[in-house]
């Protein structure tokens, strides 16, 4: 394998570790004298703390030590990951609950124990006594009081652009939905982690356990601690699955460290499910009133969009992003005059939200198609041709309009929306499919078609830096600040260094999450990590190789234009089989004290840096074919297509991977997943018994098509995210597909379509 | 009170003493080092913990270390046979059956014990088999199609 290591499906460089049980989560990680800590929890929705009581858990052989938050009077609120935000920093969680408790699950204990079974008996003995108080359980009832003079009402977003009046005073039709997706998250099968350690000797705060975004981190815990960011490293394991909700900073992250350093001995906390369930970020839980104006050919003129977003307790470190992406990102694929966003920002008294892959997405998309079809509906239009109108055109790209995202002004790259979706209809042979489904239907069969569409973003910048080294054996290290949360990271970097640099990416050693290899980094998070970083180890390959080049020219006295690297040898373009000096022997000339270095910086290793001015934009669309079961309301989806154009895919193994398995959450999203609270705001969903993750036999056959047809002209690989493709449209698809069934339009309203809602809504059609 | 017994595991004796509420998973994992075994609800749903005991697939969070005492308990890290692999392990690099690998040891036992026994089994058995475990990442079609790429090459080889 050598120059073309890019667009193969090739096997994973993870995988060996994985399926022999040598992989290293950090559970699996123990250091020596360690501490086990457990986490007393909130078993109160809303209430007034009146006291604490430690005594017969520090009794208890065993215990090292218990906190409560008077114990870490030094450690405030968690800071916001981008910055100081004035008027959310008053809602900001402790660490541990101080005076109030404002979800069940809330930390307001630590135990520290030898050993993790006394832990968890400990800390079953602290009692709280507290008084209760009545909580808030709905986003979008009468806001109340967070705390005095503070509303839990903490923030109105606005975005939005042209004259809305002016849209739906001159519209043919006003079409309005009142719509709902319901709570859930990424729920990664392993829970949660980390391992506190201070290195004594070296003055030297360690946390294990690192995801997502360990630099950014490990800045904002150097604040915590008042160190600086020399004095503080994050270290990174095998990640079983991340999908945004792993890697943020929670108190967990906070206390292992704090009392790392104040032990002097390590300190491990492992989560367990029920814990995950309740204290982990939640997400997606909005409400949209939101209505379009459009002229008499179905012509979009303004969506007024009005939502409330359900934040939970606090804001957590994204602050306001899922409901700012909301803002900016729900007009999709489509063109239109005006639009405005008012997004009520309101917290209640459930586990804290944030960020869940597609997010901001997958709430939209379901929104934003459920609007297209209503007013289908209305117009008597399909489905299919009233989007076509509104679609922006390939020649209108780049398409920029005046909303933002994740601070980044929204200019679509590249794409052919309109013929992507052609070839799904296509695939699915829509119109015969039509007639068929009308024939089942006529017979009684409750069984109908639906799609959507959809813009996803990627490769946030603005800047990601690597570094490529080979050492004398001719052994290639890739450092990068990425992360890897089990999406193949390792392998498509190596992929892009193999090909740039030439060399076989077996031979390829990447490293991720670590702040003590490199001092910056992205991480993984918004699907960036393909976009940036590999466009920076693109950067670093191409100095290594020129370094290289150059090296070989001399010693095989010829010009760096008439070699070329084939498989980590240097050899003659003109007798490719003839003399030739490996990557390996050029980095021995390389040496320090070798003579054959002439005055170039030693090693053959080099930096490289990519900076990106905007994000990228990939696009697909979904189609459903669903049936449902009139018994038990349950759903069974016949076929699904999922069309999405990556721009270039590095490995199409992995992308597809990416879609299959994103797919898969969408559906949990659309039909079974849902944390649900009961009215005095105790959590209904604490276990996989309740959290019904989908299994293989709720998983239907997917048909992808993978297209290639709009690299990306903002980048030197032309590449656009993979991560975030598969789920972003499944809500959508499925609601359509759904109300297709029932032959009524607008029927679903909200996520997800339970067998339990799904049996009401048939009840009420009389169906 | 802690208890002294010995555990096979993959052949190997490992003389642990454990407290009799320590579970299987806890013992194989901080008592006998083998950590492949993973733990994702300790609740009996998931799967990731699956081991072999005695021929049979169990669920190592539901079973206390004491009560494996004179069982054959395999693991994953007992599949491969020095660096030779398995046909499920081979299978599952393949066929791209894993992406952050947490819940494979599990999906990895499940099928072993399935496919020593029957090679021939089913589709259908197959699904229904493989939806005793979960996958948060795969969407679970690689996971399939690895197996029965695996059960193909085990029935050839018979
Ligand atoms: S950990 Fe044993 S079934 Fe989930
Ligand atoms: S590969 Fe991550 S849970 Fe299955």
């Amino acid at each position: 394998m050598t120059r073309d290591a890019i667009g193969q499906s090739l096997t994973r460089l993870e995988d060996p570790p994985l399926v022999t049980g040598r992989g290293r989560f950090i559970a699996d990680v123990n250091f020596p004298h360690q501490l086990h800590m457990r986490v007393v929890r909130s078993a109160r929705a809303h209430a007034r703390i009146v006291s604490i009581s430690t005594e017969a858990a520090s009794a208890l052989p065993g215990v090292y030590a218990v906190w409560t938050a008077a114990d870490i009077p030094e450690i405030g609120p968690i800071d916001f990951r981008e910055g100081k935000i004035e008027k959310l920093e008053p809602y900001r969680q402790p660490v541990l609950a101080k005076d109030m408790l404002r979800y069940v699950g809330e930390p307001v204990a630590v135990v520290f124990a030898s050993d993790a079974y006394i832990a968890e008996d400990a800390a079953d003995l602290v009692e709280i006594e507290a008084e209760d108080l009545a909580p808030i359980i709905e986003a979008d009832a009468a806001p109340g009081v967070f705390a005095p003079g503070l509303s839990t009402e903490a923030a109105i977003l606005n975005q939005g652009f042209g004259d809305i009046a002016a849209a739906f005073a001159n519209a043919h039709a006003i079409v309005e939905i009142d719509v709902k997706i319901g709570r859930h998250s990424g729920v990664p099968l392993e829970t949660r982690g980390a391992i506190g350690r201070y290195d004594t000797a070296r003055d030297i705060l360690e946390l294990h356990g690192a995801a997502k975004v360990p630099h950014k981190n490990r800045e904002s815990l150097a604040k915590v601690f008042g160190r600086g960011t020399t004095g503080l490293h994050m270290f990174e394991y095998h990640v079983g699955g991340g999908f945004g909700v792993r890697g943020e900073i929670y108190p967990e992250d906070i206390l292992v460290l704090a009392a790392a350093l104040r032990f002097e001995r390590p300190v491990k906390w492992i989560e367990d499910r029920r814990e995950h369930l309740v204290a982990a970020n939640q997400s997606r839980e909005q409400r949209h009133k939101i209505r379009a104006a459009v002229d008499k050919d179905g012509l979009l003129l303004g969506i007024d969009n009005e939502f409330w977003h359900d934040q939970g307790a606090y804001p957590r470190t994204h602050a306001m992003r899922v409901a700012d992406t909301t803002c900016g990102i729900l007009p999709g694929p489509y063109k239109l005059a005006a639009y405005r966003a008012i997004g009520h920002y309101r917290l209640t008294n459930k586990t804290p939200a944030a960020t869940y892959r597609a997010p901001g997405r997958y709430e939209t998309n379901f929104v934003r198609e459920r609007l297209l079809d209503a007013i289908a509906a209305r117009l008597d239009m399909s489905r299919i041709e009233l989007r076509k109108r509104n679609l922006v055109r390939k020649d209108e790209m780049p398409y920029a309009r005046p909303l933002s995202v994740l601070e980044d002004d929204v200019s679509y790259d590249s794409g052919d929306y309109a013929g992507l979706l052609d070839k799904s209809l296509e695939r699915i042979g829509w119109d015969a499919l039509q007639d068929e489904l009308k024939a089942r239907r006529a017979k009684g069969e409750l069984v109908g078609a639906g799609l959507a569409l959809f813009v996803e973003k990627s490769g946030l910048g603005p800047t990601d830096g690597a570094h490529v080294r080979v050492d004398t054996t001719g052994a290639i290290e890739v450092i990068t600040g990425g992360a890897s949360v089990g999406q193949g990271f390792e392998t498509v970097m190596a992929q892009v260094c193999a090909e740039t640099l030439g060399a076989d990416y077996r031979n390829i050693r990447v490293i991720h999450g670590r702040t003590d290899r490199i001092d910056f980094g992205i991480g993984a998070h918004a699907s960036r990590a393909t976009v940036m970083t590999a466009n920076a180890v693109r950067a670093a390959a191409l100095n290594v190789r020129a370094k290289a080049l150059d090296v070989a020219a001399e010693l095989m006295q010829s010009e760096p234009a008439a070699l070329d690297i084939i498989n980590g040898q240097v050899v003659r373009r003109d007798a490719p089989g003839g003399a030739s000096m490996s990557l390996g022997q050029i980095a021995g000339h390389l040496r320090p004290h070798s003579p054959t270095r002439r005055g170039r910086d030693p090693g053959l290793s080099c930096d490289g840096w990519f900076d990106s001015e905007h994000q990228t934009y990939p696009y697909g669309n979904q189609i459903a074919v669903c049936a449902i079961d009139r018994q038990t309301g349950a759903v069974k989806i016949e076929r699904y297509v999922i069309a999405y154009d990556i721009g270039r895919a590095i490995n199409p193994m992995l992308v597809r991977g990416q879609i299959l398995g994103g797919f898969v959450q969408g559906l949990g999203g659309a039909l079974y997943e849902e944390f649900t609270y009961d009215e005095t705001g105790e959590p209904l969903a604490t276990t996989f018994a309740d959290y019904l993750l989908p299994t293989l036999s709720e998983t239907p056959d997917v048909e992808v098509i993978l297209a290639e047809d709009a690299p990306s002209p903002r980048n030197p690989l032309g590449i656009k995210g993979a991560g975030e493709s598969g789920i972003a449209a499944v809500g959508a698809a499925i609601a359509s597909a759904l109300d297709d069934a029932l032959g009524v339009s607008g029927a679903i309203v909200q996520l997800p379509v339970t067998t339990q809602r799904l049996k009401r809504i048939l009840r009420e059609l009389g169906k | 009170m802690k208890q002294d017994l010995t555990l096979h595991v993959n052949g190997r004796g490992y003389d642990i003493s454990v407290e009799p509420r320590k579970t299987l998973a806890d013992a194989l994992r901080d008592d006998c080092g083998l950590t492949g075994t993973h733990l994702g609800c300790e609740h009996g749903v998931c799967g990731a913990c699956t081991i072999i005991a005695d021929g049979e697939p169990l669920r190592a969070c539901l079973m206390f270390a004491v009560q494996a005492e004179g069982m054959q308990v395999r693991t994953v890290e007992g599949l491969a046979k020095g660096n030779e692999w398995s046909p499920l392990q081979k299978a599952f690099v393949e066929h791209h059956g894993l992406q952050c690998g947490y819940c494979t040891p599990g999906f990895l036992m499940l099928a072993t014990s399935a496919l020593e026994e029957n090679p021939q089994i089913g589709d259908d058995e197959l699904r229904d088999l493989l939806s005793s475990n979960l996958c948060r990442c795969t969407g679970y079609e690689n996971i399939v199609k690895a197996v029965r790429a695996a059960a193909a090459e085990m029935e050839a080889a018979r």
